[in-house]
């Protein structure tokens, strides 16, 4: 398709020098100037064209080119080709006056239409001033075109704009216009009459027009009937949303008594409305027709698939009205429940459901009309049936992004149902990633946030399971031959999938509704299962997601204010636990780099701690497992580096009460234990692999440790004093730089030091937690900077006592 | 209203690097919205930008999407048009709050083999629509630039498309056409074309 011949057109295009380009340009000057028009002028312009948009820097063309392309546009007598493009050159050329364009409104609806896309490109704030007078006389042309250009009308404008609208939505031409072909040589009088319009189904109309209606050919107002329709809701949106009514008494429109009108069910009255009004009425009853005319089933695909934009759209504009003057709330109603009635279980109209939805969301409750059904509906049968649908599921999740603060107050199970709207982005990840970024705060609730977490973690086992599901919808098991072209791999994972006896674990992960649980006992099988999957785009797509979504969850678990203490502390409980477990079983690989990866766990670790300090002595036993066993360190050395620090930290009475002088003793000698083993000086000691940041936040939490049950220092003195030796130790030398080496010996002395005087030495590396607080440095009567008066005064006596 | 329809490609272009996805036609509906503090030139620049960021991701929507659902793609011929649309992939994405378009923009895509036409979309616009209309875009695109031989009629001939647009999507609206108005524009292209 894209070939080495457009490349090098589009480079010639740009390269080309500006003498050359003037010579050129001189040239299609003079062609324009005869009479007819060749297809040599035609290949210039379109040559020119290509020039001037090629490049990102505009091209500046000669004036008197320019001057005469303007003349060009604006005649009515040129062909069409030659208008289009130079529209095209003028709207990409260095912009020149363009206000000579807007001078005169040319009569040609064609013409103006190329004008004005030249202006809009150009100008951004329409100055217009035209005359009401104007305003008519163009309108019938230039509808579309007019509504871009006036961007701001005056009220007289909008209501001459407004009756003009209503005649040709309401009362367009109820038979078919003149077709150019009528009959042939043989056609009679009778032949030639015009045929009346019929629905899509075939049946004759026997209401007004819509563009639901079908007919050989169309006269110039059901033209304009198809496009006011078009851009009624935009219309609406613009100029009827200011909430204001048009009380005028005599802005009264009367219509004009040549029009034909139909039979219908609105009120007479209907005709005194002040314009604006008036045209919401009828934009009104068009949507009820066109509802109505939706039911009908049609003979072609093109007309089926209007069918269901017309739903769309007439729901949607019922909902501006219905905003607009409740009033119309108990008409629109009964429509749209019957709609509902009618579209719900049919998945080929799943995507109608969506603005109805919306409609109930914002009306409801003006209207006292239960919703739950179709909330029900939506949550809990949409997504598990239709996940795959990629324009479902992006506007299903933008209809729960628009609405996500309506929809946790006032729909009990939208939060539920977050393992369903999880099935988007399963199938999905890489297109709904970013809407789910913004999404998944609403999700949160304090009840069903450890099961979301747990959901989060599961993601690619769902998105394979999910792909199982559909495969096996498609294949029937007797069919082995096409279940067997899938790849080995994945045929087990069906069979897997078939088997009765992993017919729960597959329930559980396809759950539609949270609160059966947080997780079952038997997910590791599951994972099993699936393993083989795990080289399936899709499944790789979702793990890459994950993190990020682990991150918002994290984030918003502790950024926000739980209300409720206990269910606070709940959830940093069991995510710390998770976190704490990274022999996670995923079956991505990629998955399981991530998670150890130091950034993301660290950052949500920390956060937790500090929000919860008793966690520590709540997850005691297994921090305490973690911590004393070094094969952790070579295989997540930041995540234990960390875990080291916040035990130094958190782990004190300040923080809980429950934390005693056994528990600080235990941890105090599994890390010495451990610093012990890591840095023995031996023989055949290999370099540490580890880095020197992690020696010196042992050394530093042992310190701390120590300052709370001071019958430790002894045995950190000690601890420390052999520091010097392993950082001297050849291995160690070729290993660690210089400035490193350093930095463990002075830092084992000044702990060496600080801890001869303990109680300095508490103030030092344990403060309280107003130790945070700026008062507690800058004021001289606190304790701080006293101690460290003292600490300074005394190492300064004492210097010459100093071990070397 | 859509702002803006793109064609360009997504398969790799020799000078262009990895990601980056050459815009064949561009075109920009409706007033701009822009700052009056930039002269025409600048403004003219950053609408270029903001289309090659849009194109860009458009790219990237329509890789991730392919090797997502695994398909080997077809190569279809001159003539084989129909074919070629029924198996091209779809989807869209939001611009987000980013500058570039009125905030919250829908970007709707429609991969044919190596190019994808893009439309941006206002919010609130009907979505339903939007695809129908592109896919109808797409279909004339691909039958009247002859775009499934090789070639680059696609460059000079690019007034075929602002006459298709002009028709189809007048300044970037979407229209309501039941396959009889249908019937009446293509006949009006068609004759646009042969001459």
């Amino acid at each position: 398709m894209y070939a080495a011949a457009t490349e090098s057109l589009i480079k010639q295009a740009r390269e080309i020098k500006e003498e050359e380009l003037q010579r050129f340009c001189g040239r299609i000057f003079k062609l324009l100037h005869t009479k007819d028009v060749s297809g040599d002028t035609v290949d210039s312009l379109q040559r020119l064209n290509l020039i001037v948009s090629a490049t990102k820097y505009a091209r500046e063309l000669p004036s008197d080119l320019v001057m005469k392309l303007q003349t060009l546009l604006r005649s009515s007598s040129c062909p069409e080709q030659l208008q289009v493009l130079t529209s095209s050159i003028i709207r990409e050329s260095f912009p020149s006056s363009v206000h000579s364009l807007c001078s005169d409104l040319s009569h040609d609806s064609r013409t103006f239409s190329h004008v004005a896309s030249v202006v809009l490109a150009q100008v951004s704030h329409m100055l217009f001033t035209i005359s009401l007078y104007s305003v008519h006389k163009h309108l019938s042309n230039h509808l579309i075109t007019f509504t871009r250009i006036l961007c701001s009308l005056n009220p007289d404008q909008v209501n001459l704009v407004s009756r003009k609208l209503v005649d040709w939505l309401r009362y367009a031409s109820m038979q078919q216009g003149a077709s150019m072909s009528s009959g042939g040589f043989f056609s009679g009088p009778r032949t030639r009459q015009p045929a009346p319009l019929t629905e899509v189904d075939g049946v004759v109309t026997g209401d007004f027009f819509t563009v639901l209606c079908l007919g050989q050919s169309y006269t110039e107002d059901q033209w304009m009937n198809m496009y006011t329709f078009s851009m009624i809701k935009s219309w609406l949106l613009t100029y009827d949303t200011d909430g204001t009514t048009n009380t005028e008494s005599d802005d009264r429109s009367e219509v004009d008594s040549s029009v034909m009108s139909m039979v219908s069910a609105t009120s007479s009255s209907s005709r005194l409305l002040p314009p604006k009004e008036r045209l919401r009425e009828k934009a009104f009853e068009y949507c009820q027709r066109l509802i109505e005319q939706s039911d009908r089933k049609a003979l072609k695909k093109t007309d089926t698939e209007l069918q269901k934009a017309c739903i769309v759209e007439s729901v949607s504009i019922m909902d501006i009205i219905c905003g607009e003057d409740p009033s119309y709330v108990y008409r629109a109603f009964p429509c749209i429940k019957a709609l509902y009635g009618r579209l719900n279980g049919d998945l080929a109209y799943a995507r109608a459901l969506l603005p109805i939805a919306q409609f109930y969301l914002n009306h409801s409750e003006i209207a006292a009309v239960d919703s739950e059904a179709v909330f029900c509906q939506l949550f809990s049968h949409c997504p598990a049936e239709q996940f795959n649908e990629p324009m479902l599921a992006f506007e299903f999740v933008q209809f729960c992004l628009l609405n996500a603060s309506v929809l946790q107050d006032r729909v009990a199970n939208y939060r539920q149902s977050f393992p369903n709207i999880l099935k988007f982005l399963a199938g999905n990840s890489s297109g709904l990633i970013a809407e789910f970024v913004e999404l998944l705060p609403s999700l949160i609730a304090s009840d069903t946030a450890i099961e979301l977490l747990h959901t989060i973690l599961d993601l690619p086992c769902l998105a394979a399971a999910l792909d199982l599901q559909q495969r096996s919808a498609c294949y029937q098991a007797s069919d082995r031959s096409a279940w067997d072209q899938q790849g080995a791999k994945v045929a087990a994972c069906l069979d897997a999938f078939r088997q009765p006896s992993y017919r729960g674990l597959f329930l559980y992960i396809l759950r539609p509704e949270a609160g059966t649980g947080d997780t079952i006992d038997r997910l590791k099988m599951l994972h099993e299962i699936l393993a083989d999957m795990a080289e399936s785009p899709r499944v790789v797509q979702c793990a890459q997601v994950v993190p990020v979504l682990l991150h918002v969850y994290f984030n918003t678990v502790t950024q926000v204010r739980v209300t409720n203490e206990r269910s606070g502390h709940l959830i940093a409980h069991t995510s710390t636990k998770k976190l704490m477990y990274t022999h996670i079983c995923h079956i991505s690989q990629g998955l399981n780099c991530v998670i150890s990866s130091s950034v993301f766990i660290v950052t949500h670790l920390q956060a937790l701690c500090k929000l919860h300090p008793p966690l520590i002595v709540d997850q005691s036993r297994e921090i305490l497992e973690f911590a004393s066993s070094p094969a952790n360190i070579y295989s997540k050395e930041d995540f234990y580096t960390h875990v080291v620090w916040v035990i130094g930290e958190y782990l004190s009475v300040s923080y809980d009460p429950r934390c005693t002088v056994e528990l600080i003793t235990s941890f105090f000698e599994s890390l010495e234990a451990v610093l012990f083993e890591i840095t023995q000086v031996r023989q055949s000691a290999s370099p540490p692999s580890f880095s020197p940041r992690l020696i010196t936040v042992l050394m530093t939490t042992l310190a701390k440790l120590a300052t709370r049950s001071q019958d430790l220092i002894p045995r950190v003195s000690l601890c420390l004093s052999k520091m010097r030796t392993f950082a001297r130790s050849a291995p160690v030398m070729t290993c660690y730089s210089e400035e490193d080496t350093e930095e463990i010996i002075t830092r084992a002395h000044e702990l060496i030091n600080l801890l001869k005087l303990p109680n300095v030495a508490q103030f030092v590396l344990a403060p309280s937690a107003g130790g945070d607080g700026p008062r507690w440095h800058r004021d001289t009567n606190a304790s701080l900077p006293q101690g460290m008066r003292a600490v300074s005064g005394l190492l300064h006596r004492h210097s010459s006592s100093l071990p070397t | 209203m859509v702002s803006c329809f793109l064609i360009h490609t997504v398969c790799p272009v020799s000078a262009l690097s990895a990601a980056e996805s050459r815009i064949l036609y561009a075109r920009v509906f409706g007033p701009e919205t822009g700052d009056a503090d930039f002269t025409p030139e600048q403004r003219r620049l950053m609408q270029k930008e903001k289309l090659h960021v849009v194109a860009r991701q458009a790219r990237s929507a329509v890789a991730l999407s392919r090797e997502a659902s695994g398909g080997l793609c077809v190569e279809a011929v001159l003539g084989e048009e129909a074919a070629a649309l029924g198996e091209a992939d779809s989807g869209m994405f939001s611009l987000g709050n980013a500058e570039l378009f009125p905030h919250r923009s829908v970007v709707l895509w429609l991969g044919v083999q190596s190019l994808a036409f893009s439309l941006v979309c206002r919010p609130h616009e009907n979505l339903l629509l939007a695809e129908g209309v592109l896919r109808n875009i797409a279909r004339h695109c691909l039958e009247e630039l002859r775009l499934l031989g090789p070639g680059a009629e696609m460059l000079l001939k690019s007034d075929r498309v602002d006459a298709l647009l002009h028709r189809l999507l007048p300044h970037g609206q979407l229209l309501f056409l039941n396959h009889r108005f249908a019937f009446a524009l293509d006949k009006e292209i068609a004759s646009y074309v042969s001459k």
